[in-house]
């Protein structure tokens, strides 16, 4: 196939040693990294959906809005692509010890907050988006699939699009299987590429194995801890504004991605 | 770039529900109006309500090499997968164009959780999953998604959608725009939900679940039925294969941006996802000769979509809700109505809405409460999940109908 190309508008990133793309961007340069923070703030949320939102919501919600906010886009009318591997484990973990001991008392909350596209609605209601949204998902492969889920709707709708791609932590006998032992997400602004400013990226399907630069210590454990973080040779190609990667994007395929800068 | 315009040629497609295995026995429950629905006969201490079960899947086995993937949900697509000939079908197509040309998008709400539930009634002494389910592959929301692309041996791009109720109508437009890109020359659409606790217990703890068969667009209506069902699609380009009868014409896509249980009862973004949907099919609303409606039976869905036709729709477009027949299928909803719509194309055939004894006064004269034999020329399929969720498609029966 010929290539699928789009532009980087803006970053977001959230892990609790790298709360934002600045933060990223240091410890890709040498810096050791910051002290765990506890909580994003996802101050897009009113105070009240807040208090009703769990973590993977607010995580996806904070990078989310970094993102958008550096990419100086309306969120009202950006498309969203939430991708995420496991969805929201801990709720998973609730609703599975509940409904073995007392079906019940299941809470409402909880259970619309276990949909996987929890975020997405969160999201759009916040954000008064209208804008199509979904929520994906490919296993371990999930940011490449849903990175080409991005970009091929930027491509086919000449749109901008948002991607976010997050797991939190597992919780319970479900988190003990899986391994999920770290909260990650990050967030692209995508567009069909037209600006020469802007770092521009070649999306093409490919049969080969995963490759990408070598990572910082740091971040090959965070690769270990969370498939989102299967993201972080990317974002080291936009911190340094060059260079090439395949991520996987699914049992069977990879995704090449070449970083073109202009001059 | 290569860039193929719609319409796209469907040139497979089936569906398995409380209503039977395969297009036959679902043409034939649409024509006698026969409901898949029973009193709630799934789990330890049911819910005094009723679903939509399909038969035989607990008796249902995987052949070995796929014994890592076995659950409810997987044997439900295994079923649904080897009903009217699909896999033949894919093999020609995977003949045609290669594996790595094809792609998978399956919509799913809650993929294979009734298995990560059953592991939750069984922990072993140290609190863990038992021995038997301990297959990280199932316990997944890809797990549907990744079964199947083993099963067809799909090289391309492989996606779950789970964006709850228009799980299986999203796959279209995500397929469509790979196949416009020339990323892939074909795809393979479709969904799976199974019956779970997760979804009889969460929905009835959001006071959606009807004590008795659902009712859509009853004045008397009382919630939801919820049901499971397996449904695939094969997606070709119209130029490799321009004999094919039935054709998408196009999708359309919203958000509701109002609430995450409760569709804005202004359909401000249902309307959004149709206008979305004619303008990318270039159909104009007169030319609609039937719509197959979300119709869940919930007061605030069906309230907005009677709204939402009386306010669009001229009086020949003839529209009514299949769910009272099938149960709410949840992510296999999607594509289950877009076989449904298929069917009445192909049939000429205007499904009646079925369960609604005292229609709601707020629904006009484009209800067909009763089977009707009739030109169906251009169809639509709504779907609209929750998290407002909008999906819309369109589809089309060829004017020189060469082949069946």
């Amino acid at each position: 196939m010929s290539g699928l190309y789009v532009q980087v508008e803006g970053i977001g990133l959230w892990t609790p040693q790298a709360t934002d793309f600045d933060a990223l961007r240091r410890l890709f340069a040498g810096d050791t990294p910051a002290a765990a923070a506890s909580r994003p703030t996802a101050s897009a949320l009113s105070l009240n959906e807040r208090r009703r939102a769990p973590e993977s919501v607010l995580v996806a919600i904070e990078v989310a809005s970094q993102a958008v906010a550096m990419s100086h886009r309306s969120a009202e009318n950006l498309a969203c692509v939430f991708a995420s591997a496991y969805g929201d484990q801990a709720t998973t973990d609730y609703m599975c010890r509940v409904l073995a001991r007392a079906p019940g008392e299941l809470s409402p909350t909880r259970f619309h907050n276990s949909v996987h596209n929890a975020s997405a609605g969160y999201w759009t209601i916040a954000t008064d988006c209208r804008a199509p949204s979904s929520a994906v998902c490919a296993g371990y492969a999930s940011f490449g699939a849903g990175l080409l889920e991005a970009a091929t709707q930027a491509c086919a709708d000449q749109r901008a699009v948002l991607l976010v791609c997050s797991d939190t932590a597992g919780a319970g006998p479900l988190g003990e299987l899986i391994g999920c032992q770290l909260t990650f997400a990050c967030a692209l602004v995508l567009s069909p590429a037209s600006e020469a400013h802007l770092p521009r990226l070649k999306l093409t399907v490919v049969a080969d194995a995963p490759r990408h630069s070598p990572l910082p210590t740091a971040c090959v454990t965070w690769t270990h801890d969370n498939p989102s973080a299967a993201s972080l040779p990317l974002l080291a190609m936009l911190a340094s504004e060059g260079g090439e990667c395949v991520l996987p994007a699914s049992e069977r395929h990879g995704l090449r991605v070449e970083m073109e800068v202009n001059a | 770039m290569l860039v193929t315009p719609f319409p796209l040629a469907v040139t497979a497609y089936t569906a398995t529900s409380a209503l039977g295995l395969g297009l036959d026995a679902h043409l034939e429950a649409l024509r006698q109006q026969r409901s898949g629905l029973r009193a709630n006969d799934f789990g330890d201490a049911p819910l005094p309500c009723w679903i939509g079960r399909v038969e035989g899947v607990e008796s249902a086995t995987l052949p070995d090499a796929y014994a890592p993937w076995d659950c409810r949900n997987n044997r439900l697509a295994w079923i649904g997968l080897n009903q009217d000939h699909f896999l033949p079908q894919v093999q020609a197509a995977r003949q045609r164009y290669g594996a790595a040309r094809i792609a998978l998008l399956l919509g799913t709400s809650t993929a294979s959780i009734g298995a990560t539930e059953e592991g939750y009634r069984r922990l072993d002494g140290d609190q863990r999953l038992p021995a038997d389910l301990r297959r990280p592959v199932i316990h997944n929301p890809h797990s549907l998604t990744a079964f199947v692309a083993d099963v067809l041996d799909i090289g391309g791009p492989c996606l779950t959608i789970s964006t709850a109720c228009s799980s299986s109508a999203k796959v279209f437009a995500s397929a469509e725009r790979l196949i416009r890109l020339g990323i892939v020359d074909a795809a393979i659409v479709g969904g799976v939900d199974s019956l779970c606790d997760s979804v009889l217990f969460g929905f009835n703890a959001l006071e959606l679940v009807s004590p008795e068969p659902c009712r859509p667009f009853d004045a008397a209506r009382r919630g939801i039925s919820i049901g499971e069902a397996a449904g695939f699609a094969l997606l070709e380009r119209i130029d490799a294969r321009p004999d094919a009868a039935l054709r998408l014409l196009g999708c359309g896509e919203s958000s509701d941006a109002h609430h995450m249980s409760t569709p804005d009862p202004s359909g401000r973004g249902a309307e959004l996802a149709l206008r979305d949907v004619l303008d990318h099919a270039g159909v104009a609303v007169a030319q609609v000769d039937y719509i197959n409606l979300h119709g869940t039976a919930s007061q605030k869905n069906d309230a907005m979509e009677a709204a939402l036709v009386a306010r669009l729709f001229p009086p020949q477009t003839r529209v009514s809700s299949t769910k009272g027949l099938t149960g709410h299928t949840l992510g296999a909803a999607g594509i289950v109505e877009a076989v449904i719509t298929m069917l009445a194309l192909r049939e000429d055939f205007v499904p009646g809405n079925a369960g609604a004894s005292s229609p709601d006064p707020a629904c006009t004269q484009h209800f067909a409460w009763r089977n009707e034999s009739r030109p169906v020329r251009i169809a639509l399929s709504h779907s609209f999940g929750f998290g407002g969720s909008n999906a819309c498609l369109a589809f089309a029966r060829t004017a020189t109908d060469v082949s069946a």
